[in-house]
């Protein structure tokens, strides 16, 4: 039986989509609602009267929820993802996020929605399952296989919370591509072309900046940069400050005490910096809960010198982009513009600035939506992952780790072992030794950034090398070895050289789930969307195996019968047995499988009967009564045929 | 997030079963990926340790090894072919990573020759400075406070270009000694590949030394690098 779909998803902090390889380009997959972007965003409706579970929507619907319940909904989740408790504070200031009052510090935060509590995995888990069933509902068929794409700034914490939340919602994640680079495997289809692009993805939350080489199919990402807290989000929250303010102390009202009305000021703002992306000004009107109204004209040029800060930001990053990649702005020949907002026109200005575009009579990509190139690409690289297409055989991406990786040594400082930029995946080794007699265990702390002491860097992840014979200081020789997988995620294996004894080495990640953890996140616990599919495809497996039973049951009774050998029925009745076995049981794989051996036993008698009736027919009968016993001969043995899953 | 590989290299094939080296990548009679061979660097590329390399040649192979070798053609394999493909890619990543660069790969060839370079002696019988020439000590020890002075001018928020065109000129001065650290480096890969036992052993040497002095320029050029560019 063919393995399912892959698709490919776009997470985003704002929108998330998902998408497929129709043929030889890739498609987003719409939603009920026929919209192609479910908006990120997650809601807990009120506990139903009889008691029990709240039921959690997801998307516009949610979205709708957030003016009238925003205690109940939560959105940009994915600024949380992977962060511990004290890296998330900024954040706290800014978003309506309510951490559960209960979290401890080293755990991973839970956000208080409604009377509910979740972990921002569960809650992009979600999102992930809305997007499942999007799939589903669109093929027919189940959806188990998925790539993902995060922010290529994302660090190892970051990309673990993204692969956890595809497990809980039913996913198994074939990959996790770095958002640019998806990006320019979409614009990399369809044109053959050769030479140096840089991708630059303003999105919602993050921003990054890759610099690729495509050769002969082959994505080769050079360098990448970015922050991961930089955003659209970010305008947003600009303007939205500035108008809560203005709104104080004009109007004497302090609405940072109703969410509610924050968010539809929030939504004002946001919408006002959609229309001066095509006009020259927009304005607001809001009714404050006083009665009075909050009215402001805002021009374009006192937008653009009011955001100019928060663009600057993404100056640097593309500068040490080119620097790592040895290429100055000159030698790129592509850029391509990801994110809602390259919408806004002083980035694309920027963006023409740093690349000396106009200059050299050149033109930014904009031909594929930006709020849809990602993911986009992410089917084209879940369409390389599956094999076996035509369109993509030829492509291959080489990606890169955007982040150094280094172990605290002596005095806090860093020990690079793996450098940024390197092409995934990427090992090193690392020998340790014990500093007094008799130690039987090392503590090694790795660490990921750019900076030159442990501390500046982000903790990954804490282990102890225990077990080590005891022998006296520095005989020991313990191999670690670091390897970065192509997902961009960290392994790290021990063994003690001397003794030849593996070390057995406790690994405490500084954040994350454990694996049991997650289990127990698992959405299907209490959703049964899932057993259903399942349900339905059994129901369908045994009612196709009893129609060929059926057939195979009147077969004797036909003169092709005479006509088998003794082996040939044989096999016929074995396969059946079979069958009749596999049909007890409920899987719907092995009663698939088992009518497809009747079926091929069938074969040569359904041949033989067809032929027998073709004969009758030549012999002299109306065409009409010849008709009858074909058409019966054929769709006889032969029920499953038809039967296709994609 | 972590989890213990281990991989023992099989004497044969784990797939058909006949025995061959282990020094291979894929299994000489059916093709199947095997598990990360033994051996260096150079022999992922099928290729003889030397200093001077063609570098397109090298990034062809590493082109045509990663279309057969990376996880993304394993997606849907068995479990033991993934982990190979994911040890053997990283193995050709680091591989290429270490010879496309001039200076790794000079380090690279030096410790397979088991020389030792860089932070591995320099804490027991040498120090840097003890090999930069009298006359240019001087100059570091000027050029350091100048350094120091240019800070101090920048957290105050003051500009001093005579102090700026100094630097610029000390920075001119090691790019061009850089530059001739580099030329020397070259000419000693020639005689290393071109050379016997004994010859390679006083090369080797020479490269030890030429390699610290390129290390302590490159420090000197990087500090002025970052007062000039803050």
């Amino acid at each position: 039986m063919a393995e399912g779909r892959v698709v490919g998803i776009d997470l985003g902090t704002t929108n998330s989509l998902v998408a497929y390889m129709q043929g030889e380009a890739p498609v987003v997959i719409p939603g009920v609602d026929g919209s192609n972007l479910v908006p990120s965003v997650v809601a807990l409706d009120p506990v139903p009267a009889g008691g029990g579970r709240p039921t959690v929507t997801v998307g516009n619907t949610a979205r709708r929820a957030l003016i009238e319940t925003p205690e109940r909904v939560i959105y940009s989740v994915k600024r949380l993802m992977g962060r511990g408790l004290e890296e998330i504070q900024d954040e706290l200031k800014l978003f309506p996020f309510r951490l559960a009052d209960d979290v401890e510090t080293g755990e991973v935060p839970r956000i208080q929605l409604g009377e509910m509590k979740f972990t921002p995995p569960e809650i992009s888990a979600y999102v992930l399952r809305q997007l499942k069933r999007n799939a589903e509902r669109f093929f027919g068929a189940p959806v188990t296989q998925a790539v993902i794409t995060v922010p290529a700034y994302f660090n190892d914490a970051q990309r673990q919370a993204t692969k956890d939340a595809g497990r809980m919602a039913g996913l198994e994640v074939l990959r996790l591509v770095n958002e640019p680079t998806a990006a320019a495997l979409a614009y990399g289809l369809d044109r053959a072309k050769e030479g140096t692009i840089a991708v630059y993805d303003l999105g919602g939350g993050t921003f990054d900046i890759s610099i690729l080489n495509l050769r002969e199919g082959i994505f080769e990402v050079q360098s990448t940069n970015g922050d991961t807290h930089l955003g659209g989000d970010d305008i947003d929250n600009l303007l939205l400050a500035i108008a809560l303010d203005e709104i104080h102390a004009e109007h004497g009202v302090d609405l940072r005490r109703h969410p509610g009305a924050v968010q539809a000021v929030r939504k004002a703002v946001i919408e006002a910096k959609i229309r001066l992306s095509t006009e020259l000004e927009a304005h607001f009107d809001i009714e404050l809960p006083n009665g009075d109204r909050y009215q402001r004209e805002i021009p374009r040029a006192v937008f653009e010198i009011l955001i100019e800060p928060v663009l600057e930001r993404t100056v640097g990053p593309c500068k040490q982009a080119l620097a790592d990649a040895g290429v100055t702005p000159e030698q790129i020949d592509e850029v391509v513009l990801v994110g809602g907002s390259t919408r806004i026109p002083a980035v694309r200005q920027l963006v023409d600035d740093l690349f000396h575009l106009a200059a050299r009579g050149k033109k930014p990509h904009i031909e594929l939506n930006p709020d849809e190139v990602v993911a986009l690409g992410a089917a084209v690289q879940a369409d390389i992952l599956a094999g076996a297409s035509k369109t993509t055989e030829e492509m291959l991406l080489l990606d890169v780790t955007p982040l150094s990786l280094g172990i605290e040594a002596l005095g806090g400082t860093v020990a690079r072992i793996i450098q940024r930029n390197s092409t995934i995946p990427a090992s090193a080794t690392e020998h340790f030794t014990t500093g007094v007699d008799g130690q039987t265990n090392v503590a090694i702390h790795v660490v990921q950034g750019e900076r030159e002491l442990a501390a500046d860097c982000r903790s990954l992840a804490r282990f102890d090398l225990k077990g080590i014979p005891p022998m006296s200081a520095g005989l020991p020789r313990i191999e670690v070895k670091f390897l970065i997988d192509a997902d961009g995620i960290l392994h790290v294996t021990a063994r003690e050289q001397r003794s030849g004894l593996a070390a057995q080495i406790e690994v405490k990640a500084t954040y994350g789930l454990t694996d049991e953890q997650v289990e127990s996140m698992i959405l299907d616990s209490f959703d049964h969307a899932e057993t259903d599919f399942a349900k339905r495809l059994l129901i369908e497996a045994r009612n196709e195996a009893e129609t060929i039973l059926a057939a195979v049951e009147r077969a004797p009774a036909s003169p092709a019968w005479a006509q088998l050998t003794g082996d040939e029925r044989k096999r016929i009745f074995a396969a059946r047995d079979s069958l009749i076995v596999a049909k007890q049981g409920d899987d719907s794989a092995a009663i698939r499988e088992a009518t497809l051996v009747l079926d091929q036993a069938t074969r040569h008698f359904a041949e033989l009967m067809m032929e027998a009736a073709v004969s009758t027919a030549i012999r002299g009968k109306t065409m009409d009564a010849a008709d009858e016993e074909l058409g019966e001969a054929v769709t006889a043995p032969h029920a499953m045929a038809a039967a296709e899953f994609k | 997030m972590f989890q213990v590989l281990d991989s023992a290299v099989p004497i044969a094939c784990w797939s058909c079963s006949i025995g061959h080296n282990d020094s291979t990548l894929f299994c000489p009679h059916c093709s199947k990926i095997q598990p990360p061979p033994g051996g260096d660097y150079y022999s992922v590329f099928g290729l003889k340790p030397s200093l001077n390399l063609d570098l397109f040649a090298l990034e062809h192979e590493f082109h045509r090894l990663s279309r057969k070798l990376h996880p993304d053609r394993f997606a849907r394999a068995q479990e033991n072919e993934k982990q190979w493909s994911l040890a053997d890619t990283a193995l050709l990543n680091d591989a290429y990573r270490t010879l496309k660069d001039p200076i790794r790969r000079t380090e690279y060839l030096l410790k397979l020759e088991g020389a030792e370079i860089g932070e591995q002696h320099s804490g027991k019988d040498r120090k840097d400075a003890s090999r930069v020439p009298a006359d240019l000590l001087e100059e570091v020890f000027d050029l350091n406070l100048q350094l120091e002075e240019m800070r101090m001018a920048r957290s105050l928020g003051e500009t001093d270009p005579k102090l700026e065109a100094s630097l610029t000129e000390a920075k001119k001065k090691f790019d061009g000694l850089l530059e001739a650290v580099d030329s020397d480096l070259r000419d000693a890969w020639s005689a290393w590949d071109a050379g016997d036992a004994a010859v390679r052993g006083i090369v080797q040497k020479t490269m030890v030394a030429l390699l610290d002095w390129r290390r302590y320029l490159s420090n000197l050029a990087r500090d002025v690098n970052s007062v000039l560019g803050a």
